[in-house]
């Protein structure tokens, strides 16, 4: 029997980011006769003399290393995967159908609820796409506290995934140090917006709040201590060898593979394509903030490990920037067709009161036409597609899901690999199925 | 060793375009189209049928017919290069004049542009379009949303089931407008379809094996199946 000795030892050097944003590292494998090689892909398939009885397998629907009601069917032949079918709809509520019954305000509840890792970068990119329909700007203390909450969301998405993919994979005291962080942002988001996980925190045209006193010396004091956790699971997971051997040569998609299956975001950049919607088409100001956007070079789970750990500390880098810009000045657009007026006036005045009626009663309508917005939400490319017929209600609220995308490949990834391998493979993923479902 | 990496930067085939910045004041209608729809309208007379800019964005109309020879082309011309599908939806108007639209999202990574895509329906017609499956992969699940939220089909698509909604789904297709919110049927109805589900029947053997993937299976696992064998038996 033919077979070939494996991953004696894995060396690897991560040294920084090299000049176009990518984290530098040289992954070989030395063999049993003291060869170097580059890392490849396991062998697809089994031995033909091991060949026998295909095994259908189901995992979930109810499984905690599905990341939610995902169900899986494999067809293994040995522990090799033949073929996966993937099974998702169970948490399916209608969002999109709901939105064209509530005016656009009523809508930013829901969009909490769908990404709820990211629910704040939610509620910004909704705010975007409605106010490019509504044709309304906001002032530049808005659009700097929305950086501010998106990249913030960006790095609590981040931790929970590397936590749960630690346990996933066996390790847990990373999980412990991620989750202490994310519930230090989650206490920021307390103070600000009063919720923690359903932060419903922007308007059309501005935000629910401005920061309270003190809190970006909160925030100050967070930037200065989240690179340290960073920084320890990076010791923790990096050079370890059991993580680099259990994501190592996992899933790999290449760059032209992944653009045209649609992956979006870290899984995007794993494979080496430096699309970043904050770079390419920006808004809420991203051109003007110094960041870098990190690229993997193999397109596997290892790669899309690095990527979400150095975006990460490029976030950190962000908020730096913001805090150091955030102006002074109203954070709501002063554009009355969207912005009630103020609470004084309305209960004093007569056409204030009228005007606070209407846009309560019958909501702000915008005109006739459509948008879609992209955002990088921390999973990809999520964007909002609003056509409006001039009503007060969205014709059409179209959620562009980039988890439901970045899933789709995953028959495609986990073919050939091993059945364990699938639990590591679909948690790079980095899925929410309230996002897939939606 | 390794080979040197180079990663794929957007943006590559148009060095000297302008640097991507955030839209600001942006016009309702007019303004700057994308090149790509003035080169559909002169490459396809026949399908083309009208552009618009709305907000920034191009949005080009096509005939149903003509949407796979238009997407083949703006995937495949080195001018275009629409490498990336962002998004397959349909709008259906609240007004039943308007004829119902399907929309794709393309995205040219190498020249960062950004085109809209679209061919209208007729609602009295079977509602039935060609998929761009074989050119974008990504358009597996974004078909077969839409045929399960629209019931459009999508004609050369590989495996065109419902998604989110379940298989044995009788109500219709639940982003029409004339759907109503709650459901076609009445609770008590609906409470009885949840409630008469035979949940074993869902894991047994045949229906794991996927419909019409049977023929794939081993002879032995066949024959077990065709004797009516359940997993976890």
């Amino acid at each position: 029997m033919a077979t070939t000795t494996r991953t004696v030892e894995v060396a690897l050097g991560t040294g920084g980011i090299d000049e176009h944003g990518r984290p530098i590292r040289t992954p070989m494998m030395v063999t049993d006769n003291g060869q170097v090689t580059t890392l490849e892909p396991p062998p697809m398939g089994v031995a033909p003399e091991l060949e026998g009885e295909h095994m259908l397998i189901n995992i979930g629907p109810q499984h905690p290393a599905t990341h939610g009601v995902l169900r899986l069917v494999l067809e293994l032949d040995g522990e090799t995967v033949v073929r996966c079918i993937p099974h998702i709809g169970y948490l399916h509520c209608g969002f999109e159908k709901i939105g064209e019954y509530r005016q656009y305000n009523q809508v930013i509840p829901w969009t909490d609820r769908e990404d709820y890792l990211n629910s704040i970068g939610n509620n910004v990119a909704f705010a975007i796409g409605a106010e490019r329909l509504f044709g309304v700007e906001v002032p530049p203390r808005c659009t700097v506290l929305r950086v501010i909450a998106s990249e913030l969301s960006r790095i609590i998405s981040h931790l929970v995934w590397l936590g749960t993919t630690c346990i996933d994979l066996g390790a847990f005291t990373p999980f412990l140090w991620s989750f202490q962080e994310r519930e230090n942002v989650y206490n920021l988001f307390e103070s600000w917006i009063g919720a923690r996980l359903t932060t419903t925190a922007t308007r059309v045209g501005g935000m629910a709040a401005d920061i309270p006193d003190g809190w970006t010396d909160q925030l100050r004091h967070f930037i200065r201590s989240f690179p340290k956790t960073v920084d320890e699971c990076d010791r923790m997971l990096t050079k370890n060898g059991i993580w680099v051997g259990r994501t190592t040569a996992l899933g790999v998609m290449t760059a032209d593979e992944a653009i045209n299956y649609s992956l979006s975001g870290p899984m995007l950049r794993a494979s080496g394509v430096a699309y970043d919607v904050r770079k390419d088409f920006p808004y809420l100001d991203y051109e003007t903030y110094d960041f870098e956007v990190p690229v993997g070079s193999n397109g596997d789970v290892y790669d899309r490990y690095l990527v979400r750990v150095e975006e990460m500390r490029q976030s950190t880098r962000i908020l730096e920037q913001a805090l150091n810009r955030l102006p002074d000045g109203p954070v709501n657009s002063d554009d009355h067709r969207v912005i009630l007026p103020p609470k004084n006036r309305a209960m004093s005045d007569m056409e204030s009161m009228i005007h606070h009626f209407k846009q309560v009663m019958e909501g702000p309508r915008p005109p006739i036409g459509e948008v879609y917005v992209p955002v990088e939400s921390p999973k990809g490319e999520k964007g909002y597609y609003f056509v409006s017929d001039g009503t007060a209600k969205p014709v059409r609220w179209r959620i562009r899901p980039p988890s439901f995308l970045n899933l789709s490949a995953i028959s495609k990834m986990v073919e050939g690999h091993l059945l364990s391998d699938v639990i590591a493979i679909n948690a790079s993923i980095d899925i929410v199925m309230g996002e897939i479902d939606r | 060793m390794t080979t040197p990496f180079s990663p794929v930067l957007p943006g590559s085939a148009n060095p000297g375009g302008a640097a991507p910045a955030t839209p600001r004041n942006l016009p309702q209608k007019g303004g700057e189209a994308n090149p790509t729809a003035a080169a559909i309208a002169a490459t396809f007379p026949a399908v083309f049928v009208r552009s618009e800019v709305i907000w920034g964005d191009t949005s080009v109309y096509v005939h149903p017919h003509g949407v796979t020879e238009v997407a083949r082309w703006l995937h495949d011309d080195p001018s275009q290069r629409y490498d990336y599908l962002s998004d397959v939806t349909a709008v259906e108007f609240r007004d039943a004049e308007q004829p119902l639209e399907v929309v794709w999202h393309l995205r040219s990574l190498p020249y960062r542009r950004f085109l809209r895509l679209k061919a209208s329906l007729d609602r009295r017609k079977p509602l039935v379009v060609d998929s761009v499956w074989p050119i974008y992969k990504g358009a597996d699940w974004l078909e077969r949303e839409c045929y399960d939220m629209f019931g459009i089909t999508f004609t050369g698509h590989p495996d065109l089931r419902r998604i989110l909604m379940w298989e044995s789904y009788r109500e219709g297709f639940p982003l029409r407008k004339d759907f109503p919110l709650r459901g076609r049927f009445s609770r008590a109805e609906q409470l009885r379809q949840a409630l008469s589900i035979t949940t074993e029947g869902r894991y047994s053997m045949e229906e794991l094996s996927v419909a019409q993937a049977f023929e794939d299976l081993p002879e032995d696992m066949r024959r077990r199946l065709a004797g009516g064998e359940r997993t976890g038996e």
